[in-house]
């Protein structure tokens, strides 16, 4: 500062600079949030996973082909996002929609098979009131499979988007943040598979 | 109407809902009434409907937003405060013989009310209103990262406030504390709609809160200021990035726990219950994962605002910044980790105790080597003792004292003895009053004139400063006296009489904190009236140091015609150091947000959907939550969502500007 011969610094910017989008950080820390909301979810059903209160005990009502199955039906879900995701980078607009109406389909197939799984347990006596562990499991999986429902109806709107407006650089950031969402519930229900399904049985 | 139908329209809303038997409420009534009216009939007459709808509520302007959060924050400050002297009328004359004006049900409602308020309606929309004001200005920034969801935010927590204002008239409040505590809040032990209303209301304004957070953290780290650096940004920059980062920690487990509650409510769940494998203190643990960090959340802000204050009116660099920053960040990660402390008496045996108990001890460390910066600021400093100063003073003498009797109620052995006691109340509300709440009247005094023009009388300000900090000390020294001999807290009368003249001091005390706020009101209304001899045309009142004094006052919509750049700490003193030079011309078009309405629609979906759900109203609350959706979904079809400020308007306001500083 006592060297006045230097020279001034620049102090305002004249050129505009276009600043880099800030969506992708900001849905970033979003999903974060959402992870912390399962996480605490995980952590209900730690406690209360062995409050039966006399009722059933997982082994007796977990049936692990049918979650099996439906866990398939997800991963495979993930799997077609991903070729949604490559077929947008080539900008190929219409094979864009249909590997998302693919993932749409194993998504609803998820979603189908959960309720089967939910209804059956609860005609069975095993419903969310029965016990600490039966709420804290309905509480989870449930939650989950509402994120899954949500992103069902993404999915409509998205596909709804690309109709009207094709892949323009909007309809790719919001394809972008969809994906990230979807894969997102992929990696609880990894969590959730083995978490409850696979360590319940073994309990 | 038979029952029935009724039943299918109005849930379980009846005429008794109205609780028109209780003098004390039909009058507030009345007066919330006569004063709606007139508001809306002045509104009305002066034909300000439109320009309120345009230039207000649909506003994405962060400023205007920001404005609004303080404007909420301090209506509800008149509600919650209005509470806390009810309690303590309650408190002082409720002795022996006399059982006070206030029934049970009633006063526990009121407390319950109090802290709710304070904490989620008057500190929060503060704190969020000066971090969305100031934040953007100071990193030289036009906007937030997303202007839409920040209004969304906002009109979330409005419609949360109206929640809770509304239970005031329609059936009752919650009766459980200001954190909703189950077995309490259990639908056996309340089966009223006063927890429902609570958690409908906070769940609500706590997805606001997320979502402002994750803008605000979002905007911090996306856009700064070319060359400003984490480490050049502006220490209040620093403590709203930690405290929205921590808010993003802690809301998601909250939400997660009110929606356990209300499943417990609703369905019949059996996740807080005493039977069938229900665990309460479940509960306690995930409310205090939020609940201990908030207060880091309000309070961190309110230190980047001391920091900011000692600076500018020192006339010198903080000193220490990066210790500050460091200390900043430490105190965010260990707040995380003492949430246990709020209930060593659940009895988790002496090792988790220790842990948690020297966890909380050791963030007294990091906190003291803030007060030792600001001190050593000013030390050697040209101190301008003028009042956003004065309540640094006064903040550091008040809030040292309820840190130390936070480390008292840190060791263990001692908490056993005073948990729940009224101790501890004065403890936190030391805390709070001490360091939240003055350094929110530090802030709003010193940013005043950044966003009015104008400065805030400074009379008006000093018997505001001196009825909240002499207030303070007279209204809670006898409450740490009480609670130190064992009185618990929430207890709404007393047998032993020798305890009545510390509550009858501590009631004056309340009363000359009322003079305080009086004081505040009426210096708002004084600046307004004198804005002429106030106004400031420099836009660089007190001499900052910070880029949000290097643009006029007010800003203008687009914050600066050109984006500053930052090549040191206290961008604003080096720029007015080394002598810059405004430009004069080569005016660009500035791109900026479009307003939108959907924001107000959806958090009016939002309210009426929690009102329908408290009142069983299984139709209403369908339609409602259908319609919040759709409105969601029909706003991402909106894809014009900016537009770009013409060169000439630029030129124009950048003109006036200038003839206005020469003026």
């Amino acid at each position: 500062m006592t060297d006045t011969t230097a020279e001034k610094p620049i102090f305002y910017q004249l050129e505009e600079e276009h600043a880099a989008g800030a969506t992708g950080l900001g849905f970033w820390i979003y999903l974060m949030s959402d992870a912390l909301i399962f996480a605490t979810l995980f952590a209900t059903y730690g406690v209360l996973s062995t409050s039966y209160a006399g009722g059933p005990a997982p082994r007796q009502i977990f049936e692990l082909p049918l979650v099996a199955v439906n866990t398939a039906m997800l991963l495979l879900s993930s799997i077609t996002f991903g070729m949604a995701s490559i077929a947008a980078d080539e900008d190929r607009a219409g094979a864009t929609r249909l590997w998302l109406i693919v993932t749409a389909l194993f998504g609803a197939a998820f979603v189908g098979i959960e309720l089967y799984e939910f209804s059956t347990l609860i005609a069975e006596g095993a419903g969310p009131q029965r016990s600490g562990f039966l709420s804290g499991f309905f509480a989870l999986v449930g939650t989950h499979g509402l994120h899954v429902l949500s992103g069902l109806v993404w999915i409509a709107v998205m596909l709804a988007q690309l109709g009207q407006r094709g892949l323009i650089a909007e309809n790719k950031r919001r394809l972008m943040c969809l994906g990230m969402f979807w894969h997102l519930l992929d990696v609880v229900w990894i969590g959730v598979f083995t978490f409850v399904y696979l360590l319940g049985v073994l309990r | 109407m038979s029952d029935h139908l009724a039943r299918i329209v109005f849930g379980r809303l009846t005429w008794e809902s109205f609780p028109v038997h209780e003098p004390i409420l039909l009058g507030t009534f009345a007066v919330v009434v006569l004063l709606g009216l007139g508001l809306v009939g002045a509104v009305t007459k002066y034909r300000l409907w439109g320009w309120l709808w345009t230039e207000w509520f649909t506003s994405v302007d962060h400023k205007k937003i920001g404005i609004m959060y303080m404007i909420l924050g301090i209506v509800m400050l008149l509600r919650g405060f209005a509470d806390a002297l009810m309690m303590r009328l309650q408190q002082a004359i409720a002795f022996g013989g006399s059982d006070g004006y206030l029934n049970a049900h009633h006063y526990d409602q009121v407390f319950t009310a109090h802290g709710t308020i304070m904490i989620f309606f008057v500190a929060i929309p503060l704190v969020v209103g000066l971090i969305n004001y100031v934040m953007p200005l100071q990193i030289g920034a036009r906007d937030v990262a997303f202007p839409y969801l920040n209004n969304l935010s906002f009109w979330l927590t409005v419609a949360g406030a109206l929640l809770v204002m509304v239970s005031l008239f329609v059936g009752e409040f919650s009766r459980a504390g200001w954190l909703n505590y189950v077995p309490v809040s259990n639908l056996q032990n309340s089966p009223d709609t006063g927890p429902d209303y609570y958690l409908w209301a906070l769940q609500i304004a706590g997805v606001g809160t997320t979502l402002s957070a994750i803008n605000m953290v979002t905007t911090i780290i996306k856009m700064r200021a070319p060359g400003m650096t984490m480490m050049k940004m502006p220490v209040f920059c620093w403590t709203a990035l930690c405290s929205n980062v921590l808010a993003i920690a802690i809301f998601p487990v909250l939400t997660g726990a009110f929606a356990l509650l209300m499943l417990d409510r609703y369905v019949g769940t059996n996740f807080f219950t005493n039977d069938l494998g229900g665990n309460p203190m479940m509960y306690w643990n995930l409310v205090w994962i939020w609940g201990h960090p908030e207060v880091y959340v309000l309070v961190l802000p309110v230190f980047g605002i001391y920091s900011e204050i000692t600076s500018t009116f020192s006339g010198k660099r903080l000193f220490g910044y990066s210790s500050m920053v460091y200390a900043t960040v430490v105190i965010t990660i260990l707040s995380y980790l003492v949430w246990l402390h709020h209930f060593f008496t659940m009895g988790s045996g002496a090792s988790v105790n220790s842990f948690f108990g020297i966890a909380t001890m050791v963030i007294s460390i990091p906190t003291g080597a803030k007060i030792f910066n600001w001190l050593f600021t000013m030390y050697r400093g040209r101190i301008r003792f003028e009042l956003p100063m004065m309540w640094v003073v006064a903040f550091m003498l008040t809030f040292v004292v309820g840190g130390m009797t936070g480390v008292l109620l840190a060791v263990p052995p001692a908490d056993f003895v005073l948990h729940n006691s009224l101790f501890l109340v004065a403890h936190f509300h030391n805390v709070i009053i001490g360091g939240v709440v003055f350094g929110l009247f530090a802030g709003m005094t010193y940013w005043f004139p950044k966003a009015f023009g104008f400065r805030l009388d400074p009379f008006w300000g000093k018997v505001s400063f001196w009825g909240w900090v002499v207030g303070y000390w007279v209204a809670w020294t006898p409450i740490y006296i009480v609670g130190l001999m064992g009185t618990t807290r929430r207890v709404r009368h007393f047998d032993d009489p020798s305890f009545q003249p510390y509550f009858i001091v501590a009631m004056i005390g309340a009363l000359i904190i009322a003079v305080g706020i009086l004081a505040f009101v009426i210096q708002i209304g004084v600046s307004i009236r004198n804005r002429d001899k106030l106004r400031d045309t420099t836009g660089d009142p007190w001499d900052g140091r910070t880029l949000e004094w290097s643009t006029s006052s007010p800003p203008p919509a687009y914050n600066f015609a050109f984006t500053p750049i930052v090549h040191d700490l206290d961008a604003w003193y080096d720029m007015k150091d080394r002598g810059h030079e405004r430009p004069a011309g080569g005016w660009r078009p500035i791109h900026m947000p479009r307003n939108t309405g959907a924001g107000v629609i959806v958090s009016a979906l939002a309210l009426v959907t929690g009102f329908a759900m408290v009142w069983y109203i299984w139709w209403l609350a369908a339609v409602s939550f259908v319609g919040l959706i759709a409105v969601t979904i029909g706003h991402t079809f909106n894809y014009d969502r900016d537009y770009h400020i013409a060169p000439d308007e630029v030129a124009r306001a950048e003109r006036a500007r200038l003839s206005a500083a020469g003026a």
